[in-house]
This record gives structure tokens, C-alpha cells and sequence, in this order.
């Protein structure tokens, strides 16, 4: 692997940019591996490198049945925070927000993280309320999080109307200064760069067909697209395809499905400065530094895997940011595209161990995954490695829907889902 | 946007008339206390989320305000067909009919 700095990156200019290496090989499955991770998207590849790299596993395989990051990796909004609520998840969302703020230089890759600040709007009296409750809860947590006056919010972010002729006036917003944005593919190519050069295989166009176990119950393996793989452990961080996966090895689920849909405008000048999220008129918007607005909706109302949606519900996410910010009234939009999010019914993610011995699962992260990325492999490699949850993850198991124990992000994580 | 064809009015009409209930034929006991927490979980939380064939709930909110069923393909999205409530789980020889 060529380290990425500056005299390489002068050297090879001078090259005229030729002879750059794989930044990560592609190798056959081998027979039998220590551990497979199916899914290789952002959380499955941050779980092989921290296996490999904390742990000392690195007979580690990514199983990807399309591309790496091809998945819900590639088609979210970039989004990161951790202004949750429930001390539960605000220690969750806050341990990816701390790995995330060292790991360009962790992993030597530019992950483009831009601690540019996420503010949550209030539009209501209700909004006001719920989201000075955040701000509370969070900093009770350690976590960041301020409150902020419309005028305050205007100044953060110019393009913002706060006129309170609006049909939903801005009356105040939340500000998470560390929050912010990093560009996706990189997140799944940096670390598939870093744990490949620690010796973990990254298979894709490799779908697991089926979950192989023993005769005492432990998982023997997985049936795939490429042969027959033996693993003494496997860990399901397959988004969209948890519920299948897990029912491969009989374990019914708790997840359901749906679409989510996102899109960008045509690329334009620096304009806006932050992330901009709002409940009420339903609407998150951020500029990419190639200049595009890049603008998330809401889940569809339906259980599909179909990875698009119908055209009102972008009309209606354009109506809102038209709504907030009348400079862009005029925008074209480039492209829009759909995910396939898997939903639990408290909004809340698992990563855990499951019923069978070997088998783990972190999934159910509904919309709100990428921002957890380092955080979800690094205890997902945690709980697979030692066979047992972190202290950070162990209350989110799959049996809290037996006992109740919900985390309720439903309301709470102040965006609808 | 989704086609939906109301089993009661007889007509196609676009999905934002409808409202999505979650999957069908899903009982509610008849005498939640005797549950034990497994059966509740599974009563209230574990679906089936098929890549494929689906069985749910539709209510046509701004059309009749009743509750119907539906089978759809959750990868094409495209309705098998509607049924009213209470009408029995359509077979795989129904469906396939349907299809064709």
C-alpha cells in the first residue's frame, strides 16, 4: 500500500500520475476464514479493519454481493451528528463522532470531514420545546449542542429566511457545531484500503445464498454466488437485507424495509455554509464541495426494496427547502436516486449478538447509519472478536423487542423517519 | 406514484389517496394478558419483510375510509391486486392467476 502525503502525491505528479498501485486487491474467497462480515458497505468494512487492526483478526472476508459502498453507503446524504436523545444513543452517535474526527489521518485516506455544524430548525412551539429538551440532554451527555435564536441562525446560515411571514417562521434552531459532512465512497474506500493492507479479504460480486451451521447450532460457514465459505464466525451488516439474512440462519426479525430518497441540484458556487435540517417542513439540505445541494427526504410510506420512489415525495422535500431558503427557488436538480433502509420499530440500531452462536448482527440502522460508520464497525469488530457487546452496545440487542427495553429514537433522533 | 385499485370503489386511483397500514393478516390475540412475552414480541414486532411477495394494508383515506388488503412485489412495487378486509389470504394459485 503507497502512503498517501505529500512527497508521494509531488512524486507521482511528476510521473505524470502513472504507476499508482490497487489501492486493494481482489482476491479469490479462500475455504475458511476466522470471520465473515456480508455487506460491504461503510460499517462492514470499518468492522474488518477494526477486527484486524484492535482485535488482531485479519482472516477476515467482506462478502459484497454488488460493489463496495454501492449500497446505502453511497446513496445517503453525508450527514454526521449525535444530538440524540436517550443517553443510549447519544453514547452510541457520539463514539462514531469521535473516531470520525481523527480517522483521515488514521486511516490516510481524505475523507473530506467537514466539521461544518448541523442546526435543527424549530418552526413551532412544539419544535421550540423538543428541541431545548435536546440541547439539555445532550449536553448533560457531553455531547455539543446550543441553542440559537433566529437572528443567531441567520447569521450561521445567511441563505436561511427567517422572516416571520413564512408559512412555518423559524422560531429557533439547535446547532451541533461538530456536526457536519464527509464524502461517502471515500469513508467505504478508505476503509477498504486499510483493512485490506492488514490482510482482510474484500470479495465482491459474492451474494450469500445461504447460512451454513453444525450440528451444535454454531454457524459452519455461508453458500454464495462464489462457492462454499467456512467461517467460524459471521457478522450480518447488510442494511435492506438484514431481515433475509438472519432468516437464512431462522432468526426472525424485527426490521421492515423502505425506501428513502435523495437528490441534488446542478453544481453552483459556495453558498451554503452548514447542514440544515428541519422536521417540520421535512427537509435536510447541505452543498457538497463539488457545489451540488445535496437533499434528503423522508421514508416512503411502504415496504419496498425497489431503491427508488415516487416523484411527490421529492416535490414535496423541494417545496420545504423553497420554503426555507427562496434563493434556490430557481435551482435545477441534477439527479435523484433511491436506498433501501432497514427500519426497526424504535428507530434505533442493533449490534448484537444473535439467538445462533457465531452469528452477529448489526442492522436496523433505518436512515440514519452513515454517520455512525466508525462507530458501528468498531463495536461491531468489539462484539464478534470478545463475544460480547461493548459497554457502548450492549443495550442494543435484538431481544429489547422480548423485554421492552426499547430505545425510542421513534420521536426523539428530531428527524421523521 | 404507486397505482392503487380500491376493492370497494372499484377504481385506480394514485397513492397519495391512500394511506400504507403495515402488514396484513397479522391477528391481534384475542386475549393479550395470557401472552407470553415471546408471543407479544412476535404479535407486535417480528414481520415478515419479503423481498418478493407481500401481503398489506391499505386505507384509502381520501377516497372511501375503509381498509382493504393487497399483494405486492416488494422489488417492481407493482400491485398482484386488492382484496377487501376479512377476505382470506389469497394462495399462490390466486396469485399467480393474477400475475397473468
Amino acid at each position: 500500500m503507497v502512503h498517501f502525503s505529500l512527497p508521494t502525491l509531488v512524486g507521482k505528479a511528476f510521473g505524470k500520475n502513472k504507476g499508482w498501485p490497487q489501492q486493494w486487491s481482489k482476491p479469490e474467497p479462500k475455504k475458511n476464514y476466522d470471520a465473515i462480515i456480508i455487506g460491504g458497505g461503510g460499517h462492514g468494512l470499518s468492522a474488518a479493519y477494526y477486527l484486524a487492526k484492535e482485535h488482531g483478526v485479519s482472516n477476515v472476508a467482506v462478502l459484497e454481493k454488488g460493489w463496495l459502498g454501492g449500497g446505502n453507503t453511497g446513496r445517503n446524504t453525508t450527514i454526521i451528528r449525535s444530538n440524540y436523545l436517550c443517553d443510549e444513543s447519544a453514547r452510541l452517535y457520539d463514539h462514531a463522532l469521535g473516531l470520525w474526527e481523527g480517522l483521515s489521518q488514521e486511516i490516510n485516506y481524505n475523507l473530506m470531514f467537514s466539521q461544518r455544524g448541523v442546526l435543527m430548525l424549530a418552526h413551532t412551539v412544539h419544535d421550540v420545546q423538543v428541541l431545548k429538551r435536546h440541547v439539555h440532554a445532550n449536553r448533560l451527555n457531553g455531547v455539543d449542542n446550543e441553542w440559537l435564536s433566529p437572528d443567531q441562525a441567520k447569521a450561521f446560515c445567511p441563505p436561511l429566511n427567517i422572516s416571520p411571514k413564512a408559512r412555518y417562521p423559524v422560531l429557533g434552531a439547535a446547532l451541533q457545531k461538530r456536526g457536519g459532512v464527509a464524502r461517502h465512497d471515500a469513508v467505504a474506500w478508505g476503509y477498504a484500503r486499510a483493512a485490506a493492507a492488514l490482510g482482510v479479504d474484500i470479495i465482491e460480486q459474492c451474494e450469500v445464498t445461504g447460512i451454513r451451521r453444525g450440528a451444535d447450532g454454531r454457524v459452519a460457514g455461508v453458500e454464495t454466488t462464489r462457492g462454499s465459505i467456512g467461517a467460524k464466525k459471521i457478522a450480518i451488516s447488510a442494511a435492506a437485507h438484514s431481515s433475509i439474512l438472519l432468516a437464512m440462519a431462522g432468526i426472525r426479525a424485527p426490521i421492515e424495509t423502505f425506501p428513502l430518497q435523495a437528490l441534488v441540484s446542478e453544481p453552483i458556487e459556495p453558498a451554503f455554509p452548514c447542514v440544515v435540517l428541519s422536521n417540520t417542513v421535512h427537509a435536510y439540505i447541505s452543498q457538497s464541495d463539488k457545489g451540488e445541494l445535496v437533499i434528503g427526504s423522508g421514508t416512503e410510506q411502504y415496504l419496498s426494496y425497489s431503491q427508488g420512489g415516487p416523484l411527490h415525495s421529492v416535490e414535496h422535500t423541494v417545496a420545504a427547502i423553497c420554503e426555507m431558503f427562496p434563493i434556490f427557488t430557481r435551482l435545477r436538480m441534477l439527479r435523484n436516486w433511491g436506498g433501501a433502509v432497514d427500519m426497526t420499530p424504535d428507530r434505533s440500531p442493533i449490534i448484537a449478538k444473535t439467538p445462533v452462536p457465531g452469528l452477529y448482527l448489526n442492522g436496523g440502522w433505518g436512515s440514519g447509519g452513515f454517520k455512525a460508520t466508525p462507530g458501528a464497525g468498531h463495536l461491531l469488530a468489539w462484539t464478534v472478536a470478545k463475544d460480547e457487546p461493548h459497554a457502548i452496545n450492549a443495550p442494543f440487542t435484538l431481544e429489547r423487542f422480548r423485554s421492552g427495553r426499547l430505545i425510542d429514537e421513534a420521536a426523539a433522533a428530531a428527524v421523521a423517519h | 406514484m404507486l397505482l392503487i385499485k380500491c376493492p370497494y370503489c372499484q377504481q385506480e386511483r394514485a397513492e397519495v389517496e391512500f394511506s400504507y397500514a403495515g402488514e396484513a393478516h397479522i391477528e391481534r390475540p384475542s386475549d393479550p394478558a395470557a401472552l407470553s412475552d415471546a408471543e407479544w414480541e412476535a404479535y407486535l414486532f417480528l414481520r415478515s419483510n419479503p423481498r418478493g411477495t407481500h401481503f398489506e394494508r391499505w386505507y384509502h383515506i381520501h377516497g372511501c375510509g375503509r381498509y382493504f388488503n393487497a399483494v405486492r412485489d416488494t422489488v417492481t412495487d407493482n400491485f398482484v391486486r386488492t382484496y377487501p378486509a376479512g377476505m382470506p389470504r389469497p394462495s399462490v394459485h390466486d396469485i399467480d392467476d393474477a400475475k397473468t
